[in-house]
């Protein structure tokens, strides 16, 4: 079973590098270049250490930016799930947050908090953090009624069914959360590096294309998709760890 | 051996000082305008099962919820023991209709949950988990999840995790409700052989008139609008002639006729 799943992707992966190559080679656009020479400069770019370089800006507010969307993100969300206050009182800004149009407001975060690494943290987290409250708090609402009067009756302290009950039964909705605001969160840092001022791998992307190297452009695009799939995958694996039984589905829905 | 289970049986359910293990006084409780239960008072006799019995929002799960401190009363109050209820206690334990095991759990830890939550140390909680698990009749399932095991199973876990506590009464939702035509029949024997072995009251909410006549010897019927106690009835004589000759005696059918008869006029 586990084998086909594996196969599977790999099919996939295959069947999508091979439409890229094949719309490369057509081509579809001068612009668009085959898959083969978008991995050659991929790995001239490693291996000349650019591509080290630019995450070595790129990851900065990437990882400051997720983790405090995924720390502040499911703390907040807990606490409006479970009370009706703060449920009023935060829920707007979050759904605001997450239908504004980012790229029309960075001029303001820029006038705010300057050109630095500030402005980009915070795009990341204007990305990242409303799917993942709006999850959480969600999630913590819908725990069902029974699992809680269950722990009431057999004493359970208030901490207890929230530790023991309530984020357990939320967990695969705040997990589904984080891997939605994970992924907001790249695209949040490759933004801010593209508006806000160019560097790391968003400089990569606006350097190579202003002299028309679109597979170096392409390289760094691809480079982030595949840094994100990576990034995804290891937060499946801290929830198969974290929460054993959940994947198998739940009982009495 | 038989007979003088028998005998033993008998003595102890005619024995008039048996006293109430629970005792509910003048219960009311409103939802807003709603009169979910009006001035109920009803007494739950030591070592027996009472069904609650009724149609549907006559208000049985309700008034379970109150004696089981889950629901707060709006008037009157619940003595366990004689100690008045204000919450959830170590003397009441709760089987639930939709069994409200914890999906991400193992049966052992699911059926240990309530001596966890008791402070119980994680040995002997596991030790006495595995042995009320092996009286289920589930010993080989310790490691299994929720989801593997059919509605039966996970009922016979509910029941595992409440007598695992070891309460003194057990307050069971309509317990076989969810579980298939057989299994329910296996689980009323077996419910039978448990009152008789086990030295706890039992409080019975069920919809099945059959179900409450077969395993009552107390039985409370409720009528909606308002909620009242209606009648107290108590099967005398078939309760000592075996499982098997039960659903054929003549007290029986009555019984569930009569039930029938008064409870048709609420059903739409």
């Amino acid at each position: 079973m586990i084998k086909r799943a594996n196969l599977l992707k790999i099919v996939s992966a295959v069947v999508l590098c091979s439409a890229w190559e094949i719309a490369g080679r057509i081509p579809v656009s001068y612009a668009f270049p085959t898959f083969l020479d978008s991995m050659r400069s991929f790995f001239e770019m490693i291996g000349n250490g650019m591509m080290l370089e630019a995450y070595k800006e790129t990851l900065q507010p990437l990882v400051i930016g997720v983790l405090i969307s995924a720390f502040l993100g499911i703390g907040l969300g807990l606490w409006i799930g479970l009370n009706n206050f703060f449920d009023w009182l935060f829920s707007p800004i979050f759904i605001v947050m997450q239908a504004a149009p980012l790229a029309a407001l960075i001029p303001l975060l820029v006038l705010a908090y300057g050109i630095g690494l500030t402005s980009k943290v915070m795009v990341v987290c204007i990305m990242a953090m409303p799917v993942i409250v709006l999850n959480t708090s969600g999630a913590v609402r819908n725990t069902p009624e029974s699992f809680k009067e269950m722990g009431k009756s057999f004493l359970a302290s208030r901490a207890s069914i929230l530790l023991r009950i309530i984020i357990p039964a939320a967990s695969p909705v705040i997990f589904a959360g984080l891997r939605l605001g994970v992924s907001a969160g790249f695209i949040g840092a490759i933004l801010a590096e593209l508006k806000i001022t160019p560097t790391g791998v968003g400089d990569i992307i606006t350097y190579s294309r202003s002299i028309a190297d679109y597979p170096s452009m392409y390289a760094a695009i691809f480079s982030i998709i595949l840094l994100a799939v990576l990034f995804l995958n290891l937060i499946e694996k801290l929830e198969t760890v974290l929460f054993k039984g959940n994947q198998r589905g739940y009982v009495s829905d | 051996m038989a007979m003088s289970q028998i005998n033993h049986k008998t003595t102890e359910k005619n024995s008039t000082d048996i006293g109430s293990a629970v005792s509910v006084q003048n219960i009311s409780k409103n939802y807003g305008d709603v009169e979910a239960l009006r001035d109920m008072s009803l007494e739950f006799p030591r070592g027996q099962l009472t069904s609650l019995l009724g149609p549907s929002g006559c208000g049985k799960t309700t008034l379970l919820k109150i004696i089981a401190g889950l629901l707060e009363p709006t008037s009157g109050h619940v003595e366990v023991n004689g100690i008045n209820v204000s919450g959830p206690g170590p003397d009441r334990a709760f089987v639930f209709q939709d069994f409200a095991l914890l999906p991400w759990a193992t049966v052992l830890k699911n059926v240990a949950f309530g001596l966890q939550m008791r402070g119980v140390a994680a040995s002997e909680r596991e030790a006495i988990a595995e042995r009320y698990i092996k009286s289920v009749g589930l010993a080989g399932f310790e490691n299994s999840y929720p989801h593997e095991l059919s509605g039966g199973m996970r009922q016979r876990v509910g029941l595992a995790r409440a007598l695992s506590v070891d309460a003194d009464v057990l307050l069971m939702d309509e317990p076989f409700s969810a579980v298939d035509e057989q299994t329910r029949r296996k689980f009323q024997e077996d419910l039978l052989s448990l009152v008789r072995d086990e030295n706890k009251t039992f409080i019975f909410v069920t919809h099945s008139i059959e179900e409450a006549v077969y395993v009552s010897d107390q039985i409370a019927i409720l009528l909606p609008r308002p909620s009242r106690v209606s009648e107290i009835i108590r099967p005398s004589s078939f309760r000592n002639k075996g499982v098997d000759n039960i659903r054929r005696d003549s007290e029986y059918l009555d019984i569930v006729d009569n039930i029938w008869s008064s409870l048709r006029t609420y059903v739409e």
